[in-house]
């Protein structure tokens, strides 16, 4: 069995944040595809956005190759303040469809919602 | 990224942040799964905090925490006669291969891949005191097409929202 | 006896015409008392003098021992534990220990001293005693309240949620501690300076938002999901012009920092209340509107809906609730003077005084104003109240934000005397809000002429005044 390393050791790379980023994304996921209640198909997918946007800062964070031009490492900050932008209005518009739905036919789990399958 | 408040930081938030999204997923109560996805929000801004990205994360609890769990919060309770459960369908089984493929393929090429990251010194020396003033000197310089753009976008996002849910009243109904 | 005085009709007034006022009872205490309540004042005076001395012989500042600030205290402790080598981490969680600790005390001090002045100013207000059997005035009430509340038997409904009914006393309280984080006692002493404090602030006070609607809906019982639904909906609409009233503030100071906000006002001696009178105005009845105090408590409008979504808690879990109430109000109370009256500052007086009792005495001079609130005005009804923040707050603050770029934007080039633009700003500001509300208010359809002109019960029942008269003082 190998020593147990010093915490001093452990050092926090790049690889830990997208490891990370990348079960919760996988957990988003599977939330997203295999839910039935459509507000819980909607966590999922803001899951999954959270999971980018922790990427994205990754990146923005530990990355030396985006800051040759000169330009300040923000770039990253600035598309994650976009995807929350984005999420938002999302979320506003997709829980109003919920509720939509929800009038029309009273229920608003998914499977129920099939007037469009063949 | 040496300092142990850090790294105990980065494992206690990780813990709690990837324990609660899956408590999302198994949750039988569809009130518990979202009491579960704040924690799990409020996990990620600690994460985002120790990126030193003070905005985003404040940001994070103002919109995600804050925000959007309340438009959920309406959204079951504008649905009162649907069911609190939150179950799955037979979709589980190839979403969840599905989605252990995608997790494999992102930790193998995260672990894989010899990434030119910044270490030690000089990633100490590019933390950011604040981020606050250059978000805002690149949102209106750099990316003012995009901010105008998104904000076009909230308005639409808005006006579409309240077209939806409004309650549309008959000709020569009394209001 | 010539002429007979008047008698009050009522017993009850008689009560009041009879009971003597603080001055008249302490002429008549003995001699000894006299001379020691002398002594305690010539003692007082004498400190005064000697710190005097030391403040204008400037031996102090920067000090451990200048307890104008405690921030030095604390360097002063940091910077011994480096020197005597302990491990890096001890000053960190040590100082850290230290702030969690005093925010801590002040909370839990405000709760119980908080309690205790609400009732009895109410009472005041209402021609009453309130608390006066417990200890020396009633002081020790809120003790045996606290006391009563811990021993109570918690009662627990059976169709309860467990999971969600035990968390949000819980959850509600955290924010409420949270929140006086970034808030600057002194110069030096604010437990967590950030950079992004105001949206700290604001992200802080949202997240109460979920607790009270766990709260109402784990209950399963219709007072408390229809007190959770109102007053969700009423703090969702009221955290837009708390932002945006905000936003005018940061835009004129130009900074997110607390500290440096309440700076700016030091600098230019120009409390933000002078310069944005409709921001502060709009925070401050937001506020009343988020934290659920009257005038806008329907949340919990215990004539309508026993009391709301904390209707099914007892024992010590209510007690938190009505103790995130109250802390929420000091909280703010904090806020407002942080933003809007200069904060820890008082014109220069800030170097003889410590900070912190300038800032304390203006929080509850605050919240004074909100008990004065709670005795004077009626609640509100909910669609009103969403109304007054969606048709009267929000464009209105919003045209103000556009107004306040302007000036910024004025200020920041302008060459001259920072004196002149800033009066000039106050005046446009003063103006241009009152000629606003008046159109505004005109547009929404209030019409002064057609409304009565005097509430006619107030002059004939007579309350204090007329008390007073037959006093005969």
């Amino acid at each position: 069995m190998p020593p147990i390393p010093a915490i001093q050791d452990l050092s926090i790379t790049l690889a830990h944040y997208l490891g990370l980023a990348g079960t919760i994304f996988a957990i988003g996921t599977v939330i997203a595809l295999s839910k039935r209640n459509a507000v819980a198909v909607l966590m999922g997918i803001e899951l999954m956005l959270n999971a980018v946007n922790l990427t994205v800062l990754a990146f923005s964070r530990f990355g030396a190759g985006f800051d040759r031009t000169g330009s300040a490492p923000l770039d990253g900050h600035v598309f994650v303040v976009f995807v929350l932008t984005v999420a938002a209005a999302e979320a506003a518009v997709a829980l109003a469809m919920a509720v939509l739905v929800y009038r029309r036919r009273e229920t608003i789990d998914l499977d129920r919602v099939n007037l469009m399958r063949w | 990224m040496e300092s142990p408040g850090i790294i105990l930081a980065f494992f206690a938030l990780s813990g709690l942040t990837a324990t609660s999204a899956l408590l999302v997923l198994v949750a039988r109560n569809l009130m518990h799964a979202l009491v579960f996805l704040v924690v799990s929000f409020l996990g990620m801004a600690g994460l985002f905090l120790t990126l030193s990205a003070d905005f985003i994360a404040v940001a994070q609890i103002l919109i995600y925490a804050g925000s959007i769990s309340v438009l959920m919060v309406f959204a079951v309770m504008l649905t009162p006669l649907a069911s609190r459960n939150n179950g799955s369908t037979l979709y589980v089984i190839p979403a969840l291969l599905a989605a252990g493929g995608l997790s494999n393929i992102i930790g193998f090429i995260a672990i894989d891949t010899d990434w030119d990251e910044r270490k030690g010194e000089v990633l100490a020396q590019s933390d950011f005191t604040t981020t606050v003033a250059g978000i805002g000197d690149l949102l209106l310089g750099k990316y003012i097409l995009a901010f105008e753009v998104a904000s076009v976008l909230l308005l639409f996002a808005l006006l579409g929202a309240i077209v939806l849910v409004q309650e549309r009243r008959r000709a020569g109904e009394e209001a | 006896m010539s002429e007979q005085p008047m008698r009050p009709a009522t017993p009850m007034l008689q009560q009041i015409a009879e009971h003597h006022s603080l001055l008249q009872r302490f002429m008549g205490v003995s001699k000894e008392w006299k001379g020691f309540v002398f002594l305690l004042l010539a003692g007082f005076g004498l400190a005064n003098l000697a710190i005097a001395y030391v403040v204008v012989d400037g031996r102090l500042d920067g000090h451990w021992y200048d307890i104008r600030d405690l921030g030095n205290a604390v360097a002063g402790l940091r910077g011994w534990m480096q020197d005597e080598g302990f491990h890096p981490a001890v000053p960190y969680v040590t100082t850290a220990l230290l702030g969690a600790l005093g925010i801590l005390s002040v909370v839990g001090g405000w709760l119980l001293i908080g309690s205790w002045v609400e009732r009895r100013v109410l009472a005041k207000f209402q021609i009453r005693q309130g608390p006066n059997r417990t200890g020396p005035f009633g002081l020790l009430q809120p003790i045996a309240d606290a006391v009563k509340l811990m021993q109570k038997e918690v009662v627990i409904p059976r169709a309860a949620d467990h999971f969600l009914y035990y968390a949000p006393p819980v959850i509600i309280f955290i924010p409420a501690l949270l929140g006086w984080g970034p808030v600057p006692w002194a110069e030096r002493m604010s437990f967590l300076d950030l950079n992004v404090g105001v949206l700290y602030t604001i992200a802080i006070s949202s997240l109460g938002v979920l607790g009270v609607f766990l709260a109402g809906w784990s209950s399963n019982n219709h007072y408390s999901l229809l007190g959770a639904m109102r007053t969700v909906a009423m703090m969702v609409s009221y955290e837009i012009p708390i932002s945006i009233a905000l936003l005018a503030v940061v835009l004129l100071t130009g900074s997110m920092q607390l500290s440096t906000i309440v700076a700016w006002q030091a600098n230019y001696n120009a409390w933000l209340i002078l310069l944005l009178p409709f921001a502060a105005f709009t925070f401050l009845f937001a506020s009343t509107a988020e934290i659920n105090r009257t005038p806008n408590d329907i949340g919990e409008a215990e004539s309508e809906i026993v009391a709301g979504f904390y209707t099914e808690y007892s024992g010590m879990k209510a007690g938190l609730f009505m103790g995130v109430e109250l802390g929420n109000a000091i909280l703010v109370g904090a806020m407002m003077s942080t933003f809007f009256l200069g904060g820890y500052t008082l014109f220069g007086l800030e170097t003889w005084i410590p900070g912190y009792l300038i800032l304390t005495t203006k929080i509850g001079l605050v919240y004074f104003l909100f008990v004065w609130l709670r005795g004077t005005l009626p609640r509100f009804r909910l669609d009103q109240l969403m109304g007054y923040a969606w048709k009267f707050l929000i464009p209105l603050s919003i045209a103000q934000v556009m107004l306040v770029a302007i000036e910024a934007s004025i200020f920041a080039r302008w060459d001259v005397p920072a004196i002149f633009p800033l009066v000039a700003f106050a005046l446009v500001n003063l103006g241009l809000t009152v000629e606003m509300v008046r159109r505004w208010a005109r547009a929404l359809g209030y019409a002064p002429e057609i409304m009565a002109q005097q509430p006619v019960m107030a002059t004939t029942i007579g309350g204090l005044k007329a008390a007073q008269k037959m006093r005969g003082g």
